[in-house]
């Protein structure tokens, strides 16, 4: 079942010359997790606002088309109706964190207290999301005496708290250490299994490759292209248009233009299809 | 410009130990990262190389000035510090303000400031926004012009915090060109990071921290060798130095020509 359905959407932020988005067609499952790539100012973050209703109720401008998100059109419903369904990481967690709350424990009760969740549901779910985050420790921190990685934990756990049936994250990994970015690919990609719908605007390849079933390019606003991780991520025209590929990647392309990756292998996006047919070009070289 | 980091010790007012006994050395012209899990203190670190923060024990020294003994402002004119997010570092009307108000604060004769702004605008590929607002530009542009703002001062010692994050391939480029060009000008040049790959392909020294304290300080190709190490603060080794371990390559490997060096040797 589609949750997510924009159709030929095109959004203008009041001030700006040109569209942020433009003709955007996009269908997403229940339960996929959907990767946003591109390069800076493509219009990632302003998709990943309009899914979560802060385009165009918070920041205002002229859309045309449409955005449903399980089930609510967006433009035509209110920026309280859309946080319903919809929930948004944000980019810099100091933008998230509400600021009257003294502890994260209660920084990550605001959203239920917000929704109206009964009292004796809270602590459990509070809970959960912050073992989830790995932030059990931190509970009686104050959200700003914290480091900008540990923030960063403490946004996503208050938005996974309260189990929106979408999630949208832009670049929710961006200040976290290297293991604490895969687990929080693993967290997001779990919840795919409790039908939650992940839309995340990354510039991190080699973990895109690993957990998300579909990855969108955005060039100038528009969808450029779409697909598996290998049918996009290999694509030549994603290092000319300025968007990251992984190492793994780069190293096979300078290879094979040495013929020095087998040509029965198509690019690879992570390290053990990398590992692959690197191997098998050594296994060739001594066999000669 | 030397910096001496002689058993430092930083205690919050809340109480947390941040820093629990740090000691290191680095030599000017130096390019240095320092990487470690979340909290581990890195940012806490660098704030002391400026004296925003001042040890509760131990001292920092830069060049000859313990920065326990000499004031704050003064520390300016050796050590540039790049915020991590730029919204805490920008507040000029204009982007061509912002990046000659550290340099007319060191006192600078105005021809002085004027090259030194227009040097620091064309290193970050800024030149064209100088009329614009900081505000009106979009966070990576922004990042930018907060690192044109301390290239400008022209201090001997540039730390960038996270100078990567939210960066696309082009940008990444850029802070690669700048880093090394600031190397070039003889400057002592450091990172914070959690970006691996980019700190093996422009760094030569690598320190990893881990709850307040230095658990790894070596030449980069020793340093990405330790992988067991490195997971104990929560990092993994660079894509390329782990392909290269996963093919049993003779030399550890920190950049793309390195790997296709080592791989063509191996298959010789």
């Amino acid at each position: 079942m589609a949750v997510i359905e924009l159709k030929d959407y095109t959004f203008q932020y009041s001030t700006a010359k040109q569209p942020a988005l433009k003709d955007i067609n996009l269908t997403v499952e229940e339960g996929e997790f959907i990767a946003i790539i591109g390069p800076n100012g493509s219009g990632k973050s302003s998709l990943c606002y309009t899914l979560s209703g802060f385009v165009p109720h918070f920041f205002k401008g002229e859309s045309s088309g449409s955005v449903i998100v399980d089930g609510v059109d967006n433009l035509t419903s209110t920026l309280a109706e859309m946080v319903l369904h919809a929930g948004l990481v944000f980019q810099n967690p100091f933008n998230q964190i509400s600021g009257s709350k003294f502890t994260v424990y209660e920084e990550i009760a605001f959203g239920l207290e917000n929704l109206g969740v009964p009292r004796e549901e809270m602590p459990e779910r509070i809970d959960d999301a912050m073992n989830m985050t790995g932030i059990k420790h931190l509970a009686d921190r104050s959200p700003y005496a914290l480091s900008g990685g540990q923030q960063q934990r403490v946004a996503l756990a208050s938005i996974l708290v309260m189990q929106p049936k979408v999630m949208v994250l832009d670049e929710p990994t961006s200040q976290l250490d290297p293991i604490g970015t895969r687990e929080v690919f693993q967290v997001v990609r779990s919840m795919t299994g409790k039908g939650i719908t992940i839309v995340m605007a990354e510039h991190k390849m080699e973990h895109i490759a690993a957990f998300a079933d579909r990855v969108i390019v955005l060039d100038e606003g528009q969808i450029m292209r779409q697909g598996s991780a290998h049918q996009t991520l290999t694509d030549p025209l994603l290092p000319e248009r300025g968007v990251g590929v992984s190492r793994y990647t780069m190293v096979a392309r300078l290879a094979q233009a040495e013929k020095l990756w087998p040509s029965n292998h198509v690019l690879p996006v992570t390290i053990d299809e990398a590992a692959e047919g690197f191997s098998q070009t050594l296994r060739g070289h001594h066999a000669h | 410009m030397r910096i001496e980091i002689n058993d430092l010790h930083y205690t919050y007012d809340t109480g947390v130990e941040a820093l629990g006994g740090v000691t290191f050395s680095v030599d000017p012209g130096e390019r240095l990262a320092i990487v470690g899990q979340n909290g581990a203190g890195k940012t806490t670190l660098v704030k002391h190389l400026n004296a925003l923060l001042k040890p509760t024990s131990g001292s920092v020294v830069i060049g000859d000035w313990d920065t326990g003994k000499v004031p704050t402002y003064k520390l300016a004119q050796r050590v540039g510090y790049v915020f991590q997010n730029p919204d805490e570092q920008l507040f000029c009307s204009s982007v061509g303000e912002e990046v000659a108000f550290g340099p007319k604060n060191l006192g600078l004769p105005a021809e002085r400031v004027e090259a030194l702004v227009a040097e620091a605008m064309a290193l970050t590929e800024i030149t064209e926004h100088a009329e614009a607002n900081s505000y009106d530009l979009s966070p990576s542009v922004r990042k930018l012009v907060a690192m044109a703002a301390v290239i400008a001062m022209d201090c001997q010692i540039v730390v960038l915090d996270e100078p990567t994050t939210g960066q696309d391939a082009v940008n990444i480029a850029r802070m690669s060109h700048i880093v090394h060009t600031l190397h070039e000008q003889g400057k002592t040049v450091i990172t914070i990071t959690h970006d691996m790959d980019f700190c093996a392909e422009n760094f030569t020294r690598l320190i990893a921290m881990a709850q307040g304290k230095v658990i790894l300080d070596a030449p980069m190709h020793e340093a990405v060798a330790q992988a067991a190490l490195l997971e104990s603060t929560y990092v993994t080794p660079p894509q390329l130095t782990r392909l290269g371990t996963r093919l049993a390559l003779d030399e550890t490997v920190c950049t793309a020509d390195e790997f296709m060096a080592a791989l063509k040797k191996k298959a010789a």
